[in-house]
């Protein structure tokens, strides 16, 4: 065990690379082979992940499973003995307990949306050997604890989902694609800016060390940058995740591509890429620049409640149920930004709940708006209707899940709402209050879409439709099991958090929240 | 001087450039007397054979060069600065002949020999332009590559548009030479000398006397006639003209080899020559590099956005080139210790993918029979392997890892990050943005849009093979850059001499 852990996450994150090699070398027409490689290839990933998760230490707050190896090294000048002086870019893995759960839930939905590719009839060879690639940009993503090798992680996720959402999609797949590439190609050159300006004035871009150094007032690096330097550059930080998170008024890229990508790619577009949003938003804004955070709370929950109005209210009107959901996770993504403005233990956590509550919901839900399109060949909500009938499984799981979704106690989203707004109503009570309408909201639009789409009458051509296959029950009831097990247990997620958190809270309340 | 004064030279050192020479005179020979008889592609091999051997003595020149050697008070300056950019120019030219080597095949360029021999001259006139340190040198070395470029532009003798081209291009090479002309005789008018580094201390005196405004006449004029070589604004217009006009292969000599020649000689001059000059109250230095910043800011933009209106692959590549132009004079404004690195690196990664880019043009546009956009669609159910090397190439050349491209540009940012000019920064990584829209729209045709036909595409092996080995090349180098930035500083730059191009009192 002890070569095995200590290689881990390396082995996690290019585990993915396998399914491509072998996937390179079957020959195209057959799609069968393809399929079962493209689906066992993410249970490597996954039985790695959960080993990571069972061999997890709850009781160390820092990091674990570290592995730093020598990789690049840029000469920068000369010492004073004529020795050559450079600046280290280390291959540094690690996780800690905000992104373990992370890895785990990349691993789940990403098999979960292997299972839910299995209709995919389009280029099967190519669509595994991207969604592969894929993983591994998202396991790096959350495995990094080196900016460069972040950044170079976050890049690798862009282009592949580029090519999943321009060739899979639906009609309008090639605008979306390119609305993806340019929005999220600007965030990342911000992020770029940001971590070469920290880079040059710190010398480093290991996470923790950056942390450290930002931290201690006694030292040069740290004290050359001044508060304003330091709110440029959270700013910048946070606008670059922004864009991913996405926060209003960067958004509308976001629902382009839940619109038109396939519903697989959808699920880890909504259950992963967005959450890189809001973890690079908690790892890197606020854990570099704690005070600043704080001084831009208020802002930071102004603009949450606005997503989560502007969110409930737009889903409210929509006709296509793609667009309810899409405009949904605008409005859920508000809650994350109202924990991280609660700036404590209680609304961090809840935050982070949120993201993999979330996560797992938006995932389900696009799994079933799947199906139904997959089987009626629409998704406009005036069409639908009475589907309770004739896919009693599939239609009852999307009650569960949109109850999950609206915050019904017991279940994953209850808890998520339930710690943010706590959080929140220490701090800032009247913008918190402002909050909770959208709960009220939440319920109004989920209500009408999921009803909508599964009592009253049945249209006659949807009244021959099939139930759920074997092949869909899984991945249906994987997630309700996960979406149920967080709500009754969260102590499942809470024990890696709270070490965790604490660490980055203590920054903050010393600062006098 | 006198004769024993010329054979107590150690003429070893310029072994790689009696190769070039030698081969380029025996090839004519030969063409000229056995041309008939030997099969084309003969010629093309032995000035592969010459392009090698001429590399490995490069090599040998590097190892046993401690400091550099000058002949006939700096005419030639053998330094490892130059030898960085013999060793590209090199490489380039390697690949310009593989793309020939079956481009000729097709009888498209009719008169093979002339063609290779050429491409010799030229690369001498590179190799001359890099290891010179004497404006006439430098001058003679401009004109030996002009000139046979001229020519190169112009072989396809019966295609209207290369005619056309050759002729763009010679006369608006002539014009930016009298341009350049005219600003080496400023400075020699100046200073009575040709010797850069003498004319980096009388500059200084003359503008101390009160002719400060003839040094900075004397810059402009420079600066915008080697604009040319390198298509950089405001002297690029002829950029997209000529590379659409002329044969494939050519169009990558002139967009790799000449291109980084001429940044061989506008780096070795301005940084010697100008950037040194200071009188009491200013340092030209900063001036220089505003002019430098300005000039590379224009590029970027005009190149960036200008490629976006393209449909035709080829005028992209100009285009795209000439903001790749301005990525490179980001090092250069204001140059900082790590501008020779951060140069040699992008250089290399350009070097790869822009060979590797145009191999597939060649390839996709003869099959199509036509240079435009559409001749790509539906590339990738033809040829998968040009359709996923194409795409690396392209990410290469936006600068998005994992790709050789990727670090080039990140080098480069980071010298300019450091240096805090802000607004080069921001410009650069706002164009790159722009820049993804146009490299995927070649991506979006490869493998979103239908083509005329799904009959696989027939590759060359040895296309096929140069583009694999390309785009191998560009993925490992983007993930382990360091195996060529160690190279370099460990030995074409040790403690940031800039390869012994500097003056030993430079400051």
């Amino acid at each position: 065990m002890g070569l095995a852990n200590s290689i881990l996450l390396t082995l996690i994150v290019f585990s993915p690379l396998l399914a491509v090699l072998i996937l390179a070398f079957v020959p195209r027409h057959q799609g069968g082979v393809i399929k079962k490689i493209g689906v066992l290839g993410t249970l490597l990933p996954l039985a790695l992940s959960l080993m990571l998760f069972a061999s997890f230490n709850y009781e160390s707050s820092g990091l674990q499973f570290t592995e730093t190896a020598k990789w690049i090294s840029i000469p920068v000048g000369l010492q004073q003995s004529g020795a050559i002086f450079s600046f280290d870019l280390g291959y540094e893995l690690g996780v800690d307990g905000i992104s373990m759960p992370l890895i785990v839930l990349t691993a789940i939905i990403a098999t979960l949306a292997a299972v839910a590719s299995w209709n995919q009839k389009k280029r099967l060879k190519e669509y595994f050997i991207l969604f592969h690639l894929l993983l591994i940009g998202m396991f790096g993503v959350f495995a990094s604890q080196n900016l460069f090798l972040f950044f170079i992680f976050f890049e690798l996720t862009l282009v592949p989902t580029y090519f999943l959402i321009g060739i899979w999609g639906y009609g309008e797949r090639e605008k979306a694609a390119n609305k993806f590439l340019l929005y999220n190609g600007i965030g990342s050159a911000v992020m770029l800016i940001a971590f070469i300006v920290l880079f040059m004035y710190l010398n480093t871009m290991n996470m923790d060390k950056i942390a450290e150094i930002l931290a201690s007032s006694g030292n040069p690096a740290s004290a050359a940058m001044s508060p304003e330097f330091r709110f440029g550059l959270f700013l910048a930080i946070f606008i670059a995740f922004a864009i991913k998170l996405p926060v209003f008024p960067f958004h509308t890229w976001m629902l382009k591509v839940h619109v038109q990508a396939p519903p697989a790619i959808v699920m880890i577009h909504s259950g992963i890429l967005l959450k890189m949003g809001a973890y690079g938003l908690l790892r890197m804004g606020i854990g570099f620049f704690p005070e600043q955070a704080y001084q831009f709370a208020t802002w930071m929950a102004v603009l949450g409640i606005i997503n989560i109005l502007y969110g409930a209210v737009l889903a409210f009107v929509q006709k296509d149920l793609k667009m309810v959901m899409a405009y949904s996770s605008i409005s859920h993504m508000g809650i994350v930004l109202l924990g991280f403005a609660a700036m404590n233990t209680i609304g961090f956590q809840g935050a982070m709940f949120q993201v993999i509550s979330h996560g797992f919901i938006s995932a389900l839900l696009f799994f079933l708006i799947g199906m139904i399109w997959e089987r009626t060949k629409t998704s406009m909500i005036d069409e639908l209707g009475g589907l309770a009938k004739s896919m009693p499984f599939a239609s009852g799981i999307m009650l569960a899940g949109a109850m999950a979704s609206l915050g019904l106690p017991g279940m994953s989203g209850f808890i998520s709402e339930f710690f943010a707004f706590l959080g929140l109503f220490g701090q800032m009570p009247i913008l918190a209050a402002i909050g909770t309408l959208g709960i009220v909201l939440t319920a109004v639009y989920l209500l009408r879409a999921v009803l909508k789409t599964t009592f009253g009458p049945t249209p006659g051509r949807f009244a021959g439709v099939a139930d759920a296959q074997p092949m869909e029950v899984v991945p249906l009831v994987v997630l309700l099991g996960f979406i149920i097990l967080i709500g009754v247990y969260p102590a499942v997620l809470a024990n890696p958090l709270q070490q965790t958190l604490k660490t980055i809270v203590p920054i903050v309340t010393g600062i006098g929240g | 001087m006198d004769v024993k004064d010329i054979f107590s030279y150690d003429w070893s050192y310029l072994l790689p450039e009696f190769i070039i020479l030698g081969f380029a005179t025996a090839l004519s020979l030969l063409d000229l007397f056995a041309g008939k008889r030997l099969g084309k592609s003969v010629i093309g091999w032995l000035t592969l054979a010459g392009v090698v051997l001429a590399a490995v003595f490069v090599f040998v020149n590097i190892g046993k060069l401690d400091e550099p050697y000058a002949y006939m008070a700096d005419t030639i300056r053998i330094d490892d600065y130059g030898n960085a950019f013999k060793l590209l120019f090199l490489g380039g030219v390697a690949f310009t002949v593989l793309l020939s080597l079956s481009y000729m095949k097709q009888d498209e360029i009719r008169h093979g020999g002339e063609y290779y021999y050429l491409l010799l001259t030229g690369l001498l006139g590179a190799m001359v332009m890099a290891s010179s340190a004497d404006l006439i040198t430098m001058f003679v070395g401009l004109e030996l590559l002009s000139m046979s470029s001229y020519v190169l532009v112009g072989l396809r003798k019966h295609s209207l548009q290369s005619n056309e081209s050759a002729f763009k291009y010679i006369v608006s090479g002539s014009i930016s030479t009298a341009v350049t002309l005219f600003g080496m005789s400023y400075v020699y008018g100046l200073t009575g000398t040709t010797n850069i580094y003498e004319i980096s201390v009388r500059l200084s005196e003359a503008a101390m006397a009160g002719y400060e405004f003839m040094v900075y006449a004397g810059f402009a004029f420079l600066a915008v006639g080697l604009a040319f070589k390198i298509s950089a604004a405001p002297n690029h217009m002829w950029a997209p003209d000529v590379y659409q006009g002329a044969a494939t292969p050519v169009t990558a000599f002139l967009a790799v080899v000449s291109k980084a020649a001429g940044f061989a000689l506008v780096f070795r001059l301005l940084l010697i020559g100008f950037f040194n000059i200071q009188t009491d109250t200013r340092f030209f230095f900063d001036q220089g590099a505003l002019y430098l910043a300005i000039i590379a800011g224009a590029s970027m933009i005009i190149g960036n956005t200008m490629a976006l209106r393209q449909t035709n692959v080829k005028r992209m590549m100009a285009y795209s080139g000439i903001a790749q132009a301005g990525y490179m004079l980001v090092a250069f404004a204001p140059p900082t210790i790590l501008f020779f690195g951060e140069v040699t690196f992008f250089l290399f990664a350009y070097l790869l993918a822009s060979f590797g880019a145009f191999a597939v043009i060649m390839v996709v546009a003869r099959d199509q029979q036509t240079d435009d956009l559409k001749g790509f669609a539906g590339l990738y159910h033809r040829s998968p392997l040009m359709a996923v090397s194409m795409s690396i190439f392209l990410l290469s050349l936006a600068g998005i890892p994992v790709s050789a491209g990727f670090f080039g540009k990140f080098y480069i940012f980071m010298g300019a990050i450091a240096q805090q000019s802000y607004v080069l920064a921001a410009i650069m990584i706002a164009t790159s943005v722009v820049s993804y829209y146009y490299y995927f729209g070649i991506i979006r045709q490869m493998y979103m849009r239908p083509g005329a036909t799904e009959a696989p595409l027939s590759v060359p092996k040895t296309i096929g093979a140069l583009v694999l080995i390309l785009a191998l090349a560009t993925v490992v180098f983007g993930a382990f850059p360091g195996l060529v930035t160690d190279y370099v500083q460990t030995h074409l730059n040790h403690g940031f001499n800039f390869g012994d191009m500097l003056p030993p009192n430079f400051q």
